[in-house]
Parts: structure tokens; C-alpha cells; sequence
């Protein structure tokens, strides 16, 4: 026990005479919450809308004007031609066309049907089907609007309507900033973890000093264990930094048990490490394990569920992420920040958490050789 | 010039020998097109929901059928009450709860109108927008089937419409652009900074500094093995996504060719300027993945929109030549659009190879401490 208080000791000394490291690590969890939160928003405000009115009657005008009144909707332009539209959409100036075509309004009054033309910037798929989706609701609204005002409505026919209303539980206005400050904080202390302890078992490699170690009585499980815990603690201070700063910059609320949400993330973070130090024991240079750790982190984050949700993921994608720590952490930061969520509500993936950083930490303590 | 070619000779052996850059170089961008193409996604697949029926008639079956036939929604559970809905969203398995009232049936057909609650889990604001929009787009189908054909004649306005240039709406034509930049810039300016770097800390710098090769040969003879290695890599990955996700190139290859020499040529130049500054291995690569790789996935718009960013963010994209980059290769890639719709990108791209590079001549130092 005496040793490992030891080796402690040392790599906090270490760690802390590094002028740059010192700093790093406080200033990792405010760069992290203050850029990171604010950026990640799928939200999409408004849509440019170009309009080209062939028609200019007053019923083509009603319409026009029902979009220019949504605040979603901001008419960039109208024109009548549609080479200078297709301009517009080449050079991003709008993302949606809308034509209208002559003879709208005395067709429409004659109750003949007139079909409209909408183009669509797609090559963001998902804002395409959205602005789209949304733009059809303005039609088809203006054309129940003609409806209501008895503008043509055959004998016989009796409107009926299911109407839908909907509320959202857990972030009420579906702010993002809610959504994301939970993944963030599961990002830092990966990111934290994983690189300091990986880079400082390769620099201890790369100048020699870990065959100093080697030659003392120092067992292997100690030494694993006096490099995890200095990680462990500073992975857990930077977690409570980046907490207040989320909670008083971005006024996330907290429903949950913090006592839960810190033992959570030091089972993740105890995970993390044993990966990191398993890993180091490959890497023969610091740069070799920076990309190697770089190429990791991106693969875990990418598959957690952080921007998209993991059900949308194929199976064979689900299955790889049983083994992905990240996925578990952020689903776990999540419900005990925003839906308070309980031990009870959170024991599989806590199990799943414990399984994990046990197989990763054996596996470190089994590859790390004391012999050269 | 023999001299010279020995020089990059002697860098190529030093990329191939070490497997893991070469990897790195090809195996990364690989792994990410293909994570990117089919994990990223996101479209809503059977996701859970469950129905609180308080009136159990043959409409409101119907219309949960409908929801659960579609493809989106899979039924998860079958609630009693309220208090149950807590419950079941807490657990995080059902994404949301679907409430038809009481009587559903017999109000909508007396009073013409009955209503149905969507409670939603707000805790992941992508799905509950898709959800509720994807539920809404079903009621209004019933709907109009409700309203029957006499209807259909009177809804005047008929809209038709054309997705431009991404008419199958696939998710990759977003991404694959931002992946070229993204590795690019990786390659380029990250590993070039290392091996600089690199050299200053192991002391090999002060070898070559004493060598008869000049300081320009030397920075030269460090990025042309990246130059040409990281050209090869683009072509990769364009024939990756092409023939994996029929990704075509538009417009003129030749002019996209020449638009990433040109940022390969930046990046190369930012690397250079980061190991004019940088002490050592740990600070380059500090530099590089805070100061220019994080604001390049955050706010160069490849996977999070700019436009809805508080404005500094906005500001900040403004000046990030990637974001610039990403424009001219959708442009020319996906719209197929030609020169004159990328010349102002093109221009700043230019500007700021050349401002780099200027800077790092001005702080390059032949003599070390």
C-alpha cells in the first residue's frame, strides 16, 4: 500500500513540475465546456427562400405572404427568372425555389388544381426533408384556409380532423445546450484521461525511466495501479470543474444524484485508463500514441450517440458499441442530468461500466512486461 | 540537387518504415468514410414508442396501426395511465409517448374533431423533432384519407417537388467533403509539425542545420514526401466514395485536383508554422489538435450547421480556411459548378498559404538555443 502511496506521489510531482501539463489540465475542462456546448446546435432557425411569382395576383401574393409571415421562412429574393434562382441556390444564397406559376390565381379561382414547383438544396439530406416538410405545411395550410372560407367545398363532404399537440419532457424547449453539456462532459474526462495517462507511460518509455522502475520491487499491479489513480483523480476534478462551469454558464438543470453521476464516471473513467495504459504498452513513441489515441477517441465519440441517435445506427453498429464505454457514459450522464434517472433506472449500463474497466484494467496489468 | 533528393529519400524511408503512420495515412480516412457512411445517421428506425389508449375504439387503433406500420415507430409498451408514461421515458428504452383521448372515436366523428398528445423526450432534441414530425406527416395522411376524395379535388395548390443535386437524399454527400478536408488538414499540418518537431527534440535538427543543405531545402525536403502521400490519399478516398456510395464528381476533376493542391499546400504551410513556434512534440501536437483541428470539426460546417451558432462562432468560421475549403469542394464536387463560383474561396486560400508561410520564414531560427 505504502508503494503505491509512493508512486502516487511521484507522478503528481510529475505531473505538476510539467509547467504546460499543470496548466493543461485546468484549462481543458473550461475550453472544452465554453466552446463545445454553445457549437453543437442542430437547430435550424430559418431557411432562404427564393420565390419566383410568374403569377402576381392577389391569391399568389396571399400565399408569398403566409411564408414571409412564418419566422421560419426569410424570402431572400424574388425574381422572375429562374436561371438567376438556380444561381442563388449554387451560390448558398437560399436552400429552397419556390415557382408559381402564371395563371395561378385564375385557375384557383376557377377551381381548377395548379401544381406549384419547389426545389430543394439536398445535399444536407435531413435540413432538405425538414425545410421541405415545412414548407408543405404552409401550403397545404393556405389551402384548408381556402377551404374554411368556403372557397369550393362540394356538398356532402364534412371536414374531420385529428388534431395533434405535442409537449417535450426533460427540455421542455428542446434546448441543445441541455442536450449536449452531459455528452460534453463524458468527451473531457475521456479525452483527459485517455491521453494524459497513455502519453505518460510512453514518455517514461520514450527517456528511459520507466526501466528505473523495472528494477525496483515494485509489483506489476502497483505500478498499474500508481499510474490510474494520480488519472483518476484529476479526471474526476476536471469533471467537477466542467459540472459548474455547465450548470452556472449554460443553466443546465441537474434532476439526478451528482453522488451517482461522479461514481459513474470514475467506473467509466477506471475503464478508459486501463484501455489507455494497455495501449501505451504498444506504442513505442508518444506520437504513435497520439494517433493511435486520436483514432480511438474519434471512433468512441463518433459511436456513442452524441450527435445522432445510436438506434438509427445499423445492428452490426449496436452490437460493436456494447463494448464502447463512451456509449454507456453518455446515456448515463443524460438521464441522471436530465431526467434524474436512479441507480435503479441505470444498473445495466452501470454493470455493463464495471465489466468493461475490469477486462481493460487486467488486460494492462497482463501486457505490461517488466522485462525490456 | 542530388543532395536534395537524398534528403527526401531519406524522409520517405522514414514514414514507410514506421507502420503505424502508414496506417495512420490510410487507414484513418478509410475507417472514417466508412463510419461516417453507415453509422452516422440520422433517421429514426423503429424506434420505440409507447400508446396511452384512453379510449380503445376502432379509430384510435387504427391510427396507432398506422404509426406502427410505417417503418419509424415499433410499439414498446401499451400504458395504463399517466403516471406510467414517467416510467417507461425514464428508462430511456421508448423515445416517446403517444395519448389519444378519451371518447377519440366517437368526438371525432359528432364533434368533427378529436386530438392526439404526443409526449416526447425532450432529452435528445433531434429525435423528438424527428418524431413529432414524422407522427404529424402520418395524422395528416389519415387525414386527408378522413376528408376522402372529395377533398383531394379541392386542395388547389399542388406542390411538386425536386431535390437539387442530392436527389436520393443521401447523408454522405454532407460529410465526405468535410472528411477530405478534415484528413487532409491532419496529414499535412499535424504530422508535418511532428516531424519537425521531432527532429528539434531528438537534436537530429542540429545535424541537418550543419549539413551543406540550405534551410529551404530542408523545410522542402520535410513536406514534399507529405505533399505527394496526402494527394494519394484524396484520390483513395474519392474512389472510396464513389464506388461505395456512388459519390461522383460533378464538376471539373481537373479543377478539383488543382483546388486541393492548393490546400494541401496551406496545410502543409500551417504545419510548418506550428513547428516554428512549437518546442516540442507535445506542444505541436497540443497546437494542432486544439488550435486547428477541433474549430475545423466544430465550425467549418461538416457536421453542425454554422448558421444557427451564437454569433463569435460565426466569426471565427469566417477566418478557418477549411471552411472556405469545404465550400469549393461541395461546390465542384456536388453541384458541379465551375470556377467562377469559387474564386473568392480560392483567393483566400491563397492569401493565407501565403501569409503562413511568410510568418514561418520570418520566425525560422538557424541557430538553436
Amino acid at each position: 500500500m505504502k508503494v503505491i502511496l509512493y508512486l502516487i506521489r511521484k507522478e503528481f510531482l510529475q505531473i505538476f513540475r510539467d509547467r504546460f501539463l499543470g496548466k493543461a489540465i485546468f484549462a481543458v475542462p473550461v475550453v472544452q465546456m465554453l466552446l463545445l456546448v454553445p457549437a453543437v446546435t442542430f437547430e435550424i432557425r430559418h431557411v432562404n427562400l427564393c420565390v419566383i411569382d410568374r403569377d402576381m395576383t392577389p391569391a399568389s401574393r396571399e400565399l408569398t405572404g403566409q411564408l414571409e409571415g412564418s419566422s421560419f421562412f426569410r424570402i431572400t429574393r424574388k425574381t422572375f427568372s429562374e436561371e438567376e434562382a438556380r444561381t442563388m441556390m449554387h451560390r448558398n444564397r437560399c436552400d429552397l425555389i419556390l415557382q408559381i406559376p402564371e395563371g395561378f390565381g385564375r385557375n384557383i379561382a376557377r377551381g381548377i388544381p395548379v401544381p406549384v414547383q419547389v426545389g430543394v438544396n439536398a445535399i444536407n439530406a435531413s435540413n432538405a426533408q425538414l425545410s421541405w416538410g415545412y414548407l408543405n405545411g404552409v401550403i397545404q395550410t393556405y389551402n384548408l384556409n381556402r377551404l374554411k372560407k368556403g372557397a369550393g367545398m362540394p356538398a356532402g363532404v364534412q371536414l374531420q380532423q385529428v388534431s395533434l399537440s405535442n409537449r417535450y419532457w426533460y427540455n421542455e424547449m428542446l434546448n441543445y445546450r441541455h442536450y449536449m453539456m452531459p455528452g460534453v462532459l463524458g468527451i473531457l474526462v475521456l479525452a483527459i484521461g485517455f491521453i494524459l495517462a497513455g502519453l505518460n507511460l510512453v514518455k517514461e518509455k520514450e527517456s528511459g525511466t520507466i526501466e528505473q522502475i523495472n528494477v525496483t520491487p515494485v509489483k506489476k499491479y502497483q505500478f498499474i495501479l500508481g499510474k490510474m489513480t494520480p488519472f483518476l483523480l484529476i479526471g474526476l476534478v476536471d469533471l467537477a470543474i466542467g459540472l459548474t462551469i455547465g450548470i452556472f454558464t449554460f443553466g443546465v438543470p441537474f434532476q439526478g444524484s451528482i453522488l451517482l453521476l461522479f461514481l459513474s464516471s470514475a467506473v467509466f473513467l477506471v475503464g478508459v485508463l486501463g484501455l489507455a495504459l494497455f495501449m501505451s504498452t504498444f506504442a513505442r513513441t508518444q506520437q504513435q500514441f497520439m494517433f493511435t489515441g486520436f483514432f480511438f477517441i474519434i471512433v468512441f465519440v463518433l459511436m456513442s450517440g452524441i450527435f445522432t441517435p445510436l438506434e438509427s445506427m445499423p445492428l452490426w453498429a449496436q452490437k460493436i458499441d456494447l463494448v464502447n464505454p463512451m456509449a454507456y457514459i453518455m446515456r448515463i450522464n443524460r438521464m441522471i442530468m436530465l431526467k434524474g434517472s436512479g441507480f435503479h433506472d441505470l444498473r445495466n449500463d452501470l454493470l455493463a461500466l464495471v465489466l468493461i474497466a475490469t477486462a481493460f484494467t487486467t488486460l494492462a496489468v497482463w501486457r505490461y512486461r517488466k522485462t525490456a | 540537387m542530388k543532395r536534395f533528393l537524398g534528403f527526401v529519400r531519406k524522409e520517405f524511408l522514414h514514414i514507410f518504415r514506421d507502420p503505424l503512420t502508414m496506417i495512420i495515412i490510410f487507414g484513418i480516412p478509410a475507417v472514417q468514410i466508412l463510419l461516417f457512411g453507415f453509422v452516422v445517421s440520422t433517421d429514426l428506425k423503429e424506434t420505440k414508442v409507447a400508446f396511452l389508449d384512453l379510449s380503445k375504439d376502432e379509430i384510435t387503433r387504427t391510427l396507432s396501426g398506422k404509426i406502427c406500420s410505417s417503418g419509424f415507430f415499433e410499439l414498446g409498451a401499451d400504458l395504463t395511465g399517466y403516471h406510467e408514461a414517467e416510467h417507461v421515458l425514464r428508462k430511456n428504452k421508448i423515445k416517446a409517448v403517444i395519448v389519444f383521448e378519451k371518447d377519440f372515436g366517437r368526438r371525432l366523428i359528432s364533434d368533427g374533431t378529436a386530438s392526439v398528445h404526443i409526449i416526447a423526450d425532450g432529452s435528445e432534441p433531434n429525435m423528438a423533432t424527428l418524431i413529432t414530425s414524422h407522427i404529424s406527416a402520418i395524422i395528416a395522411d389519415y387525414n386527408r384519407e378522413l376528408a376522402g376524395a372529395g377533398l383531394q379535388q379541392v386542395l388547389l395548390v399542388q406542390p411538386e417537388v425536386r431535390m437539387f443535386y442530392n436527389p436520393t437524399l443521401k447523408g454522405q454527400f454532407m460529410f465526405v467533403p468535410g472528411v477530405i478536408t478534415l484528413i487532409m488538414l491532419l496529414i499535412c499540418a499535424l504530422m508535418t509539425s511532428i516531424t519537425i518537431t521531432r527532429e528539434k527534440e531528438f537534436g537530429t535538427m542540429e545535424v541537418l542545420l550543419v549539413s551543406p543543405l540550405r534551410p529551404a531545402q530542408i523545410i522542402l525536403g520535410k513536406v514534399l514526401p507529405y505533399f505527394i502521400l496526402s494527394f494519394v490519399d484524396v484520390i483513395l478516398i474519392l474512389l472510396l466514395s464513389w464506388f461505395v456510395f456512388e459519390l461522383p464528381v460533378k464538376g471539373s476533376l481537373a479543377l478539383l485536383l488543382a483546388e486541393l493542391m492548393l490546400y494541401i499546400l496551406m496545410s502543409l504551410s500551417l504545419g510548418i508554422l506550428i513547428s516554428t513556434v512549437a518546442k516540442n512534440m507535445q506542444q505541436a501536437i497540443f497546437i494542432s489538435l486544439v488550435g486547428m483541428m477541433l474549430p475545423t470539426v466544430l465550425l467549418s460546417g461538416f457536421i453542425i450547421p454554422v448558421e444557427s451558432m451564437p454569433m463569435p462562432y460565426q466569426w471565427v468560421s469566417k477566418i478557418l480556411p477549411p471552411a472556405y475549403f469545404i465550400t469549393i469542394i461541395k461546390n465542384i464536387m456536388i453541384k458541379g459548378t465551375g470556377f467562377l463560383y469559387v474564386w473568392k474561396e480560392t483567393l483566400f486560400l491563397l492569401v493565407f498559404t501565403l501569409a503562413a508561410i511568410g510568418l514561418s520564414i520570418r520566425n525560422f531560427k538557424i541557430r538553436l538555443q
